[in-house]
């Protein structure tokens, strides 16, 4: 297919850069964003000042012109920030490989640098509106993310018979993985059933390891064509498919007021990501599933087309999410236990377990779906090797 | 405690609230309700609109029961529920609240263990706000 078809292998990542994660870091979020940009550029092999492209989320706070004069890039001809949060962290990516694949840059740089772990907590800013409509919610202490979504969860167990094992299996895959990653958060805190299971509540039915980390750090790719990947250092993670995802009638992570509310935006992404990829689900190798909340994987699970409606509970069962299962899942570690910078870690860590060097690597893996925030307007992508 | 933060759409809400009636956006042409409120209707755009009077009876569709860290008036009252109601006669209609045990009582007043997806519930009100109790 002409046209539409022009966006698949088009250019690739090639190069993946991050600072170190903490609950505290000493270095502002603008620091911390240059360090991981300047590593992502290193590993590449390709100087700042072929940069000409950016994008990042509207929620970073570092912008084009002070990471710009900061690092020394050249003269930029597309910049690109996305919107809803963590439903932007593949788009940032996408948005670079269309202006790549399209003429209008050469080199792009995404980046998400985020001082969340000592940072304030953004649901206790009374003073601003939040990207919901906060006036039908707020009032009656709906206040916080976790709590937006533990009414989708309650629901969802409901309707589908979904258990809390079936969340703690979520959580127990992310955390044996960041148990196997130096990197991670997590990496000599090992989690148990019984931890979980006598936890502090959050948001009834979500209790503390439902919940993702409070980090900060901040990482960066690099994405160019496939012709200048060649010769860039590593093996380039190719770009096959990519989308956003804003479904009619969707209202955030308050999807209260549809005919259907269990149907994310991972439908639509999927959708669209599938129509243009020459694989299928079956032949996903490894998934690096936007996990601020247990209960987003299911329905991601779902979403993505991994098994039926209401089987995303079931389908986490007997270690289906583990390195040898059906669908190795964040693999290192992810925002439940890597670090949580808006999903950018699932993307390097996709770059990874195709470059064959993830510290929980898949034998062989040459393809991997990475997802955005599923419950807000989303993205997702498909990299092959 | 949070007030709501009302825009232009969302006004006429808590306007008639505050006279306690329960009232939904309507499509003035095509008569769809339609919520939260919007200018313009998704399925015939049009831009006239009604308040249509609901008899505020409805049932519980999900909940959940929050847990400190929450802001402090919240934390003061946890655990507390928080339902989503979905309206008898509309039932894609669907409200954010707090079962209480009674109109004006706090939002911990009902053990949130007596609280069930499904159970019938009808619109009581208080300072300006829809509260629920269990019918």
């Amino acid at each position: 297919m002409t046209g539409v078809g022009g966006l698949k292998d088009a250019t690739a990542i090639v190069g993946i850069g991050q600072t170190p994660f903490a609950k505290h870091l000493p270095e502002d979020e603008r620091t911390l964003a240059c360090k991981a940009v300047l590593a992502a550029l290193d590993d590449a092999g390709i100087a700042p000042g072929e940069v000409d492209a950016l994008a990042s989320y509207t929620m970073e706070e570092t912008d084009e012109v002070e990471l710009a004069k900061a690092v020394g890039f050249g003269d930029l001809t597309f910049f690109s920030k996305v919107g809803y949060g963590g439903g932007g962290s593949c788009a940032t990516v996408a948005h670079l490989a269309a202006a790549i694949a399209t003429g209008q840059a050469t080199v792009g740089v995404a980046w998400r640098s985020r001082k969340r772990g000592s940072g304030p907590r953004p649901w206790t800013n009374t003073a601003v509106q939040l990207p919901t409509p906060a006036q039908w919610t707020r009032p009656f202490g709906l206040l916080r993310p976790a709590d937006e979504i533990a009414v989708l969860a309650r629901r969802y167990m409901y309707e589908y018979g979904a258990t809390r094992d079936h969340l703690f299996n979520v959580a127990l895959a992310c955390r044996n993985r960041a148990n196997q990653n130096p990197a991670a958060i997590m990496y000599d805190r090992p989690l148990t059933r019984e931890m979980y299971m006598t936890s502090r509540w959050i948001s009834e039915p979500l209790c503390l390891f439902d919940n993702c980390l409070e980090t900060d750090g901040a990482l960066a790719c690099v994405v160019v064509s496939r012709e200048r990947a060649r010769d860039c250092r590593h093996t380039p993670a190719y770009l096959h498919s990519a989308a956003q995802g804003l479904p009619a009638q969707h209202h955030g992570m308050v999807n209260y007021w549809n005919d259907d509310p269990l149907t994310g935006p991972a439908w639509t992404a999927a959708r669209h990501l599938w129509k243009h990829a020459d694989f299928t689900p079956q032949d996903v190798d490894v998934a690096q599933i936007y996990d601020a909340f247990t209960p987003l994987v299911p329905l991601s699970l779902e979403g993505y087309g991994f098994c039926g409606r209401g089987e995303g509970g079931a389908f986490t069962e007997q270690g289906a999410l583990e390195i040898g299962g059906r669908l190795p899942l964040n693999t290192g570690g992810g925002g439940l236990s890597e670090a949580y910078v808006h999903g950018f870690n699932l993307i390097n860590e996709g770059v990874k377990q195709l470059r064959g060097t993830s510290t929980a690597q898949v034998p062989g893996a040459a393809t991997c779906l990475v997802t955005a925030g599923e419950g807000v307007p989303t993205s997702a992508l498909l990299l092959r090797s | 405690m949070l007030t709501p933060v009302t825009d232009p759409d969302g006004a006429p809400f808590w306007q008639y609230a505050a006279q306690g009636e329960l009232r939904v956006q309507a499509c003035a042409d095509c008569g769809e309700l339609r919520f939260p409120p919007r200018p313009c209707c998704p399925h015939c755009r049009s831009f006239d609109t009604e308040w249509h009077l609901t008899d505020g009876r409805g049932r519980v569709w999900s909940y959940a029961v929050p847990h400190p860290p929450l802001l402090p008036d919240y934390a003061a009252q946890a655990p507390y529920n928080v339902v989503v109601v979905e309206l008898e006669e509309a039932p894609r209609i669907r409200l954010v609240g707090n079962l209480v045990s009674e109109a004006g009582a706090a939002l911990n007043s009902l053990d949130p263990h007596r609280v069930r997806i499904g159970a019938r519930v009808h619109a009581v009100f208080s300072d300006g706000l829809v509260q629920w109790m269990l019918s």
